[in-house]
């Protein structure tokens, strides 16, 4: 396999002109012309479904595929607290260079400058674009938007619908896909998994589905491939996500040929519920708002912690976020808020069950603002404590721990959010080109709705406008090929009857990846842990059990299906983790820590994104840099203090 | 805790469907109830037999994705879904039934599955803004009240998972309609086709095979969401302007 040339394809031009040039020069598709392609997109969450519906509104033929019974649910849904804009609305000293600028910091310098700079600017009209669709954003009483700040930023710029921003944003998109499905424009495939990209000609040309009610294997061409299928938090069993997402979608085009870039960037969300128990499925998030209202402390002594803490006096608590970061405070971003919590938890100071977990206090905020006035803000939220916890907020303090979040790594794209495999493009979280080693609260929505209402429909144009009508048929002996391998692989999963479920791998990985790729990392650990992957990748194959058979709903099929790629893709994040000397956002390698503990970087030896190219399975994949180059940002040491 | 399980099996959406007994046994009392399922699930796989399937996906009750009706009530009882249920809300040894959303415009696909594609299609007959990307005015341009906004807010908060026509002795979906229309109709920019949209919706329901409200707001009592049944009495008035301005209209 040849080495490809990573070209990022960034306009010339001054940071702030890029974009406008872009468009200015971009290729068109006539409108007579557009009903004659066909795009595939996998994925209808706010990235796939935004970008779905622009599409059919642009004219083209759009099919869009979704594992859920209805587009409606994409795991978007669950966001709660809000989306970013550089809007100014409340004249606190807000701007795109602003935006930008906390972005690429957050990110602790290893995005792309000149994707972050684009994503800044179209921010605003991501809002406007909502607000005209019907989007219930909170309001003032004078009938203007309300804002509030996220963590990483001293401005208000976040526009939130109570704790349900991402579901409201998802039904705004979910509208607008509804009018182009009725219009025609977009045929919607729900309950259908993606199980493999079709290459033809060294292009992206159609993919092979599962339909998850019948189990037939179907193949669908068309003239582009967009995946948009979110990210890869479920590798670790335990995380935020929906029980659902999986990374199927983007490892099977990594085994065809895509880069796979940062796998090890993940994000562990500070405030989540601790863990209880080891039949959980799932950790729920408490949105980051509440650090808006909460401060966070644990007592200052190890034998405080099993006490009631309405009996732990103020001089014996340890609000360390706000000690240790005094300008931020309580709203520091979220990698360095989950590492204190790691580290306050490791001296033995953490509480509730095993001590892992801090408390999250909002007594001051219901002191000085009363209770109303929270329970308007984050009502939902201290519901859903108490019906998971049993414990009541606003009498006594919530208990967080981190887990894990997002994964800000993701299939390597370029300025216009293609593959390196011409004719596959990727957006949203599937991506990784916009939030580097850390992503800011707030910024996930922002970048899927920037990707698929903005983005993607400009500079998909520069693929398509050549190509005239040469989609290939699916009788094209390349889907032939990639439907028997389907179909092979889901004959050998059926077929293995061993004593073992596929959840139980499922934890097994999980807890591995969580101890030697999660919130700190080590040489040693990584060592063992890629090791480790090669014994259950073979025990899953020997000895896994799935229940039934292909045809029929088989939620046992789907499941290992994920589960096998999980296994072979948290072998890659524990390999980028191993090859990154350094520490960086979300990305904490022991070994590199300043004496104060905080994250150093090498910017000598690591400003680049590390690409991994598939090199045939069980071989070590090839690893391809792509340097990053900033023109205005300066590379600093991210201080929050 | 241990518990007797009566969950409804059925093959698929051509076959007859009946309880099967089940034992469900060393269930912590954190355990919420679809991983009371995933354990009893474990347990059949690795006897050889076919696990239950049921719909599930975020498990923090905003994908509107799990629906199963527990002991009669669609979700269980308490407010929430079925996923935001946990089994300290049970006593040791209870019998649980468990079976699918009964609806007859929710055919069965399997067991605890049932097809819900039906809300999608009255969301397409008129359940949106239509508005072009990129047309769109500064997000502040139009002035809307913070009432008026928390009001539509309060009816944008379905989460489109049916228990409302479940829990409807007629299987009707005015909840879920009314909500949709009340929350587009309340706010400036979802005026203009707000008669087309109530008209639309409404008929593509009666389409369906939803049945008819006749206030027994059972629907409202189930509703994960909230949201209230007085959106069913404002959808009727608009419905009820909205078919007179299009007859007038359409003689003007």
């Amino acid at each position: 396999m040849s080495k490809p040339i990573l070209d990022a394809k960034i306009p010339p031009g001054p940071l702030a002109h890029k974009w406008t040039s872009y468009k200015a020069t971009s290729k068109l598709v006539n409108p007579a012309n557009k009903r004659r392609y066909e795009i595939i997109v996998v994925g209808s969450g706010l990235a796939g479904g935004s970008a779905a519906a622009v599409f059919g509104e642009q004219g083209y033929n759009v099919k869009c595929f979704c594992y859920q019974d209805s587009p409606r649910r994409a795991h978007s849904i669950a966001a709660q607290g809000g989306i970013n804009a550089a809007k100014n609305y409340q004249n606190d000293g807000d701007s795109v260079a602003r935006l930008f600028h906390d972005t690429i910091k957050g990110g602790d310098f290893r995005s792309r400058e000149a994707n972050v700079y684009r994503l800044a600017e179209v921010s605003n009209s991501i809002i406007d674009q909502c607000v005209a669709q019907g989007v219930p954003f909170a309001r003032e009483y004078g009938g203007m938007l309300a804002n509030r700040s996220f963590g990483g930023a001293q401005v208000s710029r976040t526009f939130y619908a109570r704790g349900q921003t991402g579901q409201q944003l998802l039904l705004g998109v979910y509208s607008e896909l509804s009018r182009q499905i009725a219009a025609g424009t977009v045929k919607m495939h729900p309950r259908t998994e993606m199980l493999d990209l079709v290459i033809v000609d060294g292009h992206a040309k159609g993919i092979v589905v599962r339909d998850m009610v019948t189990g037939e294997i179907a193949s669908h061409a068309a003239d582009a491939v967009v995946l948009a299928t979110g990210g890869y938090g479920n590798a670790f069993y335990l995380s935020t996500n929906a029980a659902g997402c999986n990374v199927t979608a983007t490892y099977r085009a990594y085994r065809r040929g895509a880069l796979f870039a940062n796998p090890c960037y993940t994000q562990i969300h500070p405030t989540c519920i601790p863990v209880s128990g080891s039949y959980q499925s799932k950790l729920t998030l408490m949105s980051e708002s509440l650090r808006n209202d909460g401060r966070v402390w644990v007592p200052k002594k190890k034998e405080d912690c099993g006490k009631n803490p309405a009996d732990i006096p103020e001089e014996a608590r340890d609000y360390y976020l706000e000690r240790k970061y005094p300008s931020y405070g309580n709203l520091a971003p979220r990698d360095i808020s989950s590492r204190s919590a790691k580290e306050v938890c490791d001296e033995g100071r953490g509480v509730g069950p095993g001590g892992l977990g801090v408390y999250m206090d909002f007594s001051d905020a219901i002191n000085r603002l009363g209770e109303a006035t929270i329970r308007e803000r984050y009502g939902n939220l201290f519901e859903m404590y108490e019906n998971i916890t049993g414990e009541n907020a606003y009498k006594t303090p919530m208990r967080i721990f981190p887990a894990v979040h997002y994964t800000m790594g993701g299939l390597w794209v370029d300025y216009g959010l293609m593959s390196n495999v011409p004719g596959l493009f990727v957006i949203g979280e599937a991506n990784f080109s916009d939030h580097g080693a850390n992503r800011l609260g707030a910024s996930a929505l922002m970048q899927g709705l920037a990707d698929g209402y903005f983005v993607l429909p400009y500079t998909i144009g520069n693929y398509l406008a050549p190509l005239r009508g040469t989609r290939p048929d699916v009788g094209r002996p390349e889907f032939k090929q990639t439907e028997a391998e389907v179909r092979d692989r889901i004959q050998r999963l059926l077929s293995v009857k061993g004593d073992r479920t596929v959840d139980s791998f499922h934890r097994e990985i999980g807890l591995l990846l969580w101890d030697a790729c999660g919130m700190a990392r080590t040489k040693e650990g990584l060592e063992k842990a890629i090791k480790r992957f090669d014994e259950i990748r073979e025990e899953f194959w020997k000895n896994v059990r799935v229940a039934g058979d292909n045809e029929e709903l088989n939620q046992s099929l789907e499941k290992a299906g994920r589960v096998a790629d999980f296994i072979d893709f948290g072998q890659l994040m524990c390999r980028d983790a191993l090859n990154r000397n350094e520490s960086c956002g979300g990305h904490f390698r022991s070994e590199y820590q300043t004496p104060e503990g905080e994250a150093q970087r090498n910017d000598d030896d690591y400003f680049y994104v590390a690409a991994w190219q598939h090199t045939g399975d069980g071989n070590v994949p090839e690893m391809i840099k792509e340097p990053l180059h900033y023109e205005t940002v300066q590379l600093a040491t991210r201080s929050y203090k | 805790m241990n518990f007797h399980l009566k969950v409804w099996r059925q093959e698929n959406g051509q076959s007859g469907g009946q309880f099967r007994d089940y034992e469900a046994r060393d269930i912590p009392a954190e355990a919420s109830f679809l991983e009371m399922l995933d354990i009893v699930n474990e347990g059949l796989v690795l006897r050889g037999e076919e696990p239950v399937a049921f719909d599930h996906d975020c498990r923090e009750g905003i994908c509107g994705m799990c629906s199963l009706t527990i002991n009669g009530i669609p979700h269980g009882k308490g407010r929430g879904t079925t996923c935001q249920l946990y089994m300290r809300k049970f006593s040791d040894g209870d019998t649980i039934y468990i079976e699918p959303f009964r609806v007859g415009a929710f055919p069965v696909v399997k067991d605890l599955v049932v097809n819900r594609t039906a809300f999608d299609r009255i969301i397409s007959a008129g359940g949106f803004i239509s508005e072009r990307c990129g047309a769109a005015q500064d997000a502040n341009d139009t002035p809307i009240g913070k009432t008026v906004a928390d009001y539509a807010m309060d009816a944008a908060a379905c989460i489109g998972c049916g228990a409302c026509a479940a829990a409807c002795p007629n299987g009707s979906a005015m909840l879920f309609v009314a909500g949709k229309v009340g929350h587009l109709g309340l706010l400036p920019q979802g005026k203009p086709e707000a008669g087309r949209r109530v008209r639309g919706m409404v008929a593509k329901m009666d389409d369906e095979g939803f049945g008819n409200c006749s206030n027994f707001y059972e629907c409202e009592a189930v509703c994960p969401a909230g949201v209230p049944a007085a959106f069913i009495a404002k959808m009727n008035r608009d419905y009820a302007m909205a078919s007179v301005s299009n007859a007038v209209e359409a003689t003007a």
